[in-house]
This record gives C-alpha cells, sequence and structure tokens, in this order.
C-alpha cells in the first residue's frame, strides 16, 4: 500500500495558526476573533503581525458571533474562534439568524473538539458539533486530518465565499500530508487505493484508518481509506465509486453517531447503493478525562478498533 | 433634514401602512410598530445617511440600521418603501408566500435596504457593534443605528454587546431602545425586571439620551446630540406609547402580536391621515 511518513507529531490547531497567518498575508480584509481563547486557538502570530485586525471579544461567544457577522457585512472575511463547544452549541441561535441565514461570510474555527481534548472531561468535548453545523442550510463543514491539511483548510476557508465551520483539535497527532498541497473544500481525499474495504473517516482519525489498512494488508485484506474532510458538501461520488469498488465500508468519526459523517454517507448508500457498513463514533454517550490515547482506545477509534470494523464489515459482505 | 411638521405627515402615512399590511396579512406585530414609527420616519427622512439609489449590503459610504426587535418588520418594511427603496405596492405581499417581506426581515429574499436578518431577540446590537467596529477599520466615517426592545434588554446578549462596544469605544454606533413598558406578557416592570434603563448603560459606558418618541423636535434633537464624536456609543432611551396613533390600540400590550379585523383597521383610517397615498 502506499506509504505516509509521519514527519512529526503537532497539534491541528497549530495548523489552524499558521494558516490563518498565511490568509491574512493573502488578504487584508481576513480578521481573526476570540473569546479569551487567543493562546489556545494559536492567533498570537497573527495578533501579532496583524494587531489591528485582532479582535478580543472577552469571554462573551453570543456577541463575537454577532461582531463577526457584522464585520462580514462591511466586507471582512472574519475567522471567530473558541473551543468547539463553545462556538456551536453555545451560539447556535446566533449563528443559525447572524450567518447562516443570509450566508453571512463569517469563518468559525472550531478547536478542542471532539473526546481527544483528554483530561477537561465532557462539558468541553463536544460530540455534538458536526450534527449542528450540517443542519444549518449553506454551512460547509470541514475536518481537516493534521497540521498541514488544518492550515491549508483554513486558506481555503478564507477564500471560500460563505460561512465555514473548521473543526480541528488539541492533542499532537502525526502530520503526514504534504506540505504544499491546496485544500479543495468538497474534495474527498482518496489516500489508500483498495479493493475489500472502504474505511471513511477524516480527522486525526485518518491516520489511525492509514495504520488499519497497513495491518489488514497484512492479513490479506485490502482496505482503502477515504479522507472526508470536507463533510459538507458531500462528494458523494467519491463515496459511492469507492462502496461500488469495495462493497463494505467502516465510518469513523470523532463525534457522536446522530447527525455526523456515518449518517450522511448512510445516506447516500440507501439512496444509491445498499452496502454493508460498520460504524465507529461516539455511541450515543458523553466523555470522561483520560489522556487522548486512553479515550481514543476505549471508544474504538484507534487503528486496532478500526482492524475490528473493517473485519465486521468483510463478514457482512 | 424634513421638518417636524413634514415628518409627521409621513408619519401617519406609515401608521396607515402598518394598519392595512397587517389587517391584510392576518397576523403580525402591528403594536410596537405604531409606538415606533414616529422616530424611525426621523431617522429614516432626516437623520440617516443613505440613499437607496446606491445602497449595498456593505453599507459602504453610508449609515446602516439594524433592527433588532425584528418583530417590528411591519414600520421597517413601510418606512424603507416610503423612502424609495422598493414599490410601495410590494407592502401588500407582507408575510405572504413568495413575498420579499418575510414575517421578520430577512436578507436572503434580497430586499433592499436590509442589512440583517433579525427576529430572535438579543442579538442585533452585537451586529451593529460589528458594523460599527468594520467602519472604522475602513475609516468610512459613517455610522450605524440599531433598534432595541426595552422588553428585548432582558435578553443576556445585548449586554454583552454593550460591554464590548463601550470597551471598543465606538462612538459611531448609535443604539435607541422603544422604551413603551410592555411586552407580550404585559409591563416590562412585572415581566422582566429590567429596571432602570439609564443607570444600567450610563454603568456600562454609554452617553445615555432620553427624548419624547412621539414629539419630532424631541427626537432630532437626541439624534443630534448622539451625533458627537465623543468616544462612547450612545442610547437614545425613546419614551413611546404601543398602538400610538389609533385610540383603542394605543396604551397595551394586547396589540403586540394581533391583527385588527377588517372593520378594526377601517376605524383605524378614520383616526390616520392619508397624506401620501396608500398603496
Amino acid at each position: 500500500m502506499k506509504k505516509y511518513t509521519d514527519q512529526g507529531k503537532v497539534d491541528t490547531r497549530s495548523g489552524f495558526g499558521a494558516g490563518l497567518v498565511e490568509a491574512g498575508r493573502k488578504d487584508g480584509r481576513v480578521v481573526a476573533l476570540t473569546a479569551d481563547l487567543k493562546g489556545s486557538l494559536k492567533m498570537d502570530a497573527f495578533a501579532a503581525e496583524f494587531p489591528e485586525r485582532f479582535i478580543q471579544c472577552g469571554i462573551a461567544e453570543a456577541n463575537m458571533v454577532g461582531v463577526a457577522a457584522g464585520l462580514a457585512i462591511t466586507g471582512k472575511v472574519p475567522f471567530i474562534g473558541s473551543f468547539a463547544e463553545f462556538v456551536t452549541g453555545r451560539v447556535y441561535d446566533q449563528l443559525r439568524q447572524e450567518v447562516a441565514y443570509g450566508h453571512t461570510n463569517v469563518k468559525i474555527a472550531s478547536s478542542h473538539a471532539g473526546i481527544t481534548l483528554g483530561e477537561d472531561g465532557a462539558t468541553h468535548q463536544t460530540m455534538e458539533d458536526i450534527a449542528l453545523m450540517r443542519a444549518l442550510p449553506g454551512m460547509a463543514v470541514v475536518v481537516p486530518c493534521d497540521y498541514n491539511q488544518t492550515k491549508n483548510a483554513t486558506v481555503a476557508a478564507a477564500e471560500w465565499n460563505g460561512p465555514v465551520y473548521l473543526r480541528f483539535g488539541r492533542p499532537s497527532v502525526p502530520n503526514f500530508t504534504p506540505a504544499d498541497e491546496p485544500f479543495v473544500i468538497g474534495k474527498v481525499y482518496n489516500l489508500n487505493e483498495g479493493k475489500d474495504v472502504s474505511i471513511i473517516t477524516n480527522g486525526h482519525l485518518v491516520w489511525e484508518a492509514l495504520q488499519a489498512a497497513e495491518a489488514l494488508e497484512a492479513e490479506g485484506i485490502s482496505a482503502e481509506v477515504l479522507n472526508v474532510a470536507t463533510v459538507k458538501p458531500l462528494d458523494e461520488k467519491a463515496i459511492l465509486a469507492s462502496l461500488k469498488k469495495t462493497g463494505c465500508a467502516v465510518v469513523a468519526e470523532e463525534h457522536n453517531w446522530a447527525g455526523g459523517l456515518g449518517e450522511a454517507v448512510a445516506g447516500v448508500a440507501a439512496k444509491s447503493l445498499p452496502t454493508p457498513i460498520e460504524f465507529v463514533n461516539g455511541e450515543d454517550k458523553f466523555g470522561q478525562s483520560g489522556t487522548p490515547a486512553e479515550l481514543m482506545k476505549a471508544w474504538g477509534f484507534d487503528a486496532a478498533g478500526l482492524v475490528a470494523a473493517a473485519k465486521r464489515a468483510v463478514a457482512r459482505k | 433634514m424634513a421638518n417636524p411638521q413634514e415628518l409627521g405627515r409621513i408619519a401617519s402615512q406609515v401608521r396607515r401602512d402598518i394598519v392595512r399590511m397587517v389587517t391584510t396579512a392576518k397576523s403580525g406585530h402591528p403594536g410596537g410598530s405604531l409606538g415606533i414609527t414616529d422616530v424611525m420616519t426621523a431617522l429614516y427622512f432626516s437623520e440617516m445617511k443613505h440613499d437607496p439609489a446606491t445602497w449595498k449590503r456593505d453599507a459602504k459610504g453610508q449609515d446602516a440600521f439594524i433592527i433588532s426587535a425584528g418583530h417590528l418588520a411591519p414600520v421597517y418594511y413601510s418606512v424603507l418603501a416610503r423612502a424609495g427603496y422598493f414599490p410601495v405596492s410590494e407592502l401588500g405581499t407582507l408575510r405572504k408566500f413568495g413575498t420579499r417581506l418575510q414575517g421578520h426581515p430577512c436578507v436572503t429574499d434580497g430586499l433592499p435596504g436590509v442589512f440583517q436578518s433579525s427576529g430572535s431577540l438579543g442579538q442585533g446590537l452585537s451586529c451593529a457593534a460589528g458594523i460599527a467596529l468594520g467602519k472604522k477599520l475602513d475609516a468610512d466615517g459613517t455610522r450605524v443605528f440599531c433598534l432595541l426592545g426595552d422588553g428585548e434588554s432582558e435578553e443576556g446578549q445585548i449586554w454583552e454587546a454593550g460591554m464590548w462596544a463601550a470597551h471598543h469605544g465606538l462612538d459611531n454606533l448609535v443604539a435607541f431602545t422603544d422604551w413603551n413598558g410592555q411586552q407580550i406578557d404585559g409591563p416590562v416592570d412585572s415581566v422582566g425586571g429590567v429596571g432602570d434603563l439609564r443607570d444600567k448603560w450610563t454603568a456600562f459606558g454609554w452617553e445615555v439620551i432620553e427624548a419624547d418618541g412621539h414629539d419630532f423636535e424631541s427626537i432630532l434633537k437626541a439624534f443630534e446630540i448622539a451625533r458627537a464624536a465623543n468616544g462612547k456609543p450612545k442610547m437614545i432611551l425613546f419614551r413611546t406609547e404601543m398602538g400610538h396613533g389609533v385610540d383603542f390600540m394605543a396604551g397595551t400590550h394586547k396589540w403586540h402580536g394581533k391583527a385588527p379585523s377588517a372593520e378594526q383597521c377601517e376605524e383605524a383610517m378614520k383616526q390616520l391621515e392619508e397624506t401620501l397615498g396608500d398603496y
């Protein structure tokens, strides 16, 4: 199978910080807002380089959403940054009315997403954000897989006409995609051609899927790995092409079952090509404190969990 | 600048529009709309720097207006149409299937003059503050106006926005409150405990101005004071009467969200002079 090299573990939020600086250099309209989480969102470099374009909003996320909408109305390209829970669930009505309704050009930078936020526990580990954002008409939902892709996706989000939800995380994870690969919103990245099972995932689970594919190959199972870095708009053709080729799939996501990538893929399959699919997700439970590695294992998000799911899928063919 | 008499004539027509629109739609919010009609008329026909012919949502070179209390759509639509943003004939489509005049203002249908969607309360002041900051960053030199309800001021986000706008010295932001003392479930004092808005806004670092929302000289004077470039956002508290101008609708919350019957509309028309021609 195709070889991917871990260029070193780094957090995807740092990819956002680097991408924000690059987007700011390319376009003077880009401004950044945060609700007292400048350091956590890695906005320090942007704030240092563009002090007049960095807007501190204090611990008042609802107001931050409205301020960003107002800035967007005047032609700015605002990124609002906070933890995933506080920039989705806490401000859902604000995002709905001020941003989505009217297609106002605000970019939502959502850090510390999913269970691997780790030790802070379930109040901060949102597993519902993708469902909330997918449900908003016209909202693009982007979940890049590593530092490089998060950086490039940030630049792409700035260039996209309309609201974007950009989800990334806190733990250091392998950085393996090309540094100079432009990110295309709406594209499925096929990282490994296979013929027996499709592993469909996004975020840092993509690396786990590649490890799982290697392990499966050793057992004679050829796994295709799709990085669905854009959950919405979903590239249905790429997913269907893979399902047609392999005849079964695993959809893995660091998110609850309801409203996530699994349901999106299942919807595509049900419409056009009913296919056995195994699902790996948050299973309608809240998270708990622990190290990212412990939580990944407990929820079956690691390579071992994906190998087991792939075997279940193949057995159903 | 229009004089108080001219503004009064426009306001009379706007009130006729409001009652007729809501009657035809068989639903909507006439009470608050009638109460803030004089202020909205003074804003659009005297104070605001705006040009319907060159209007764009980005508000470059023109003043912007955000109606945070989106249920006051009837007065907003009438004033926009009478100012020339779209044909007055369109007022008769309020709330009907396929209309650009949605039950609450929306930008997706491209109604000229509307900067932002509203209806879910408490959000508009934040958006207005964002526009004010955008104008400062662009050295645009124009201002932003924002209409709030006194009942709406029970929403916490209003106070987040208030704190933030003062912290950022947004003196190009002029908010005004429809201080009619009424909300859906009754008098504001009995429902929400908003308390003394003067003290609250002063404590939040705003310049507070009080005015009689049914006296054009008082309204114009308040807007004039609010022009000061003094580093503070402005809050004008307009004392108003819900349902003002129609005797059986005045001074009560009961017409907050209720449409008049055809007979009641006819009775209201007798009390409101037709000055600019009905749509």
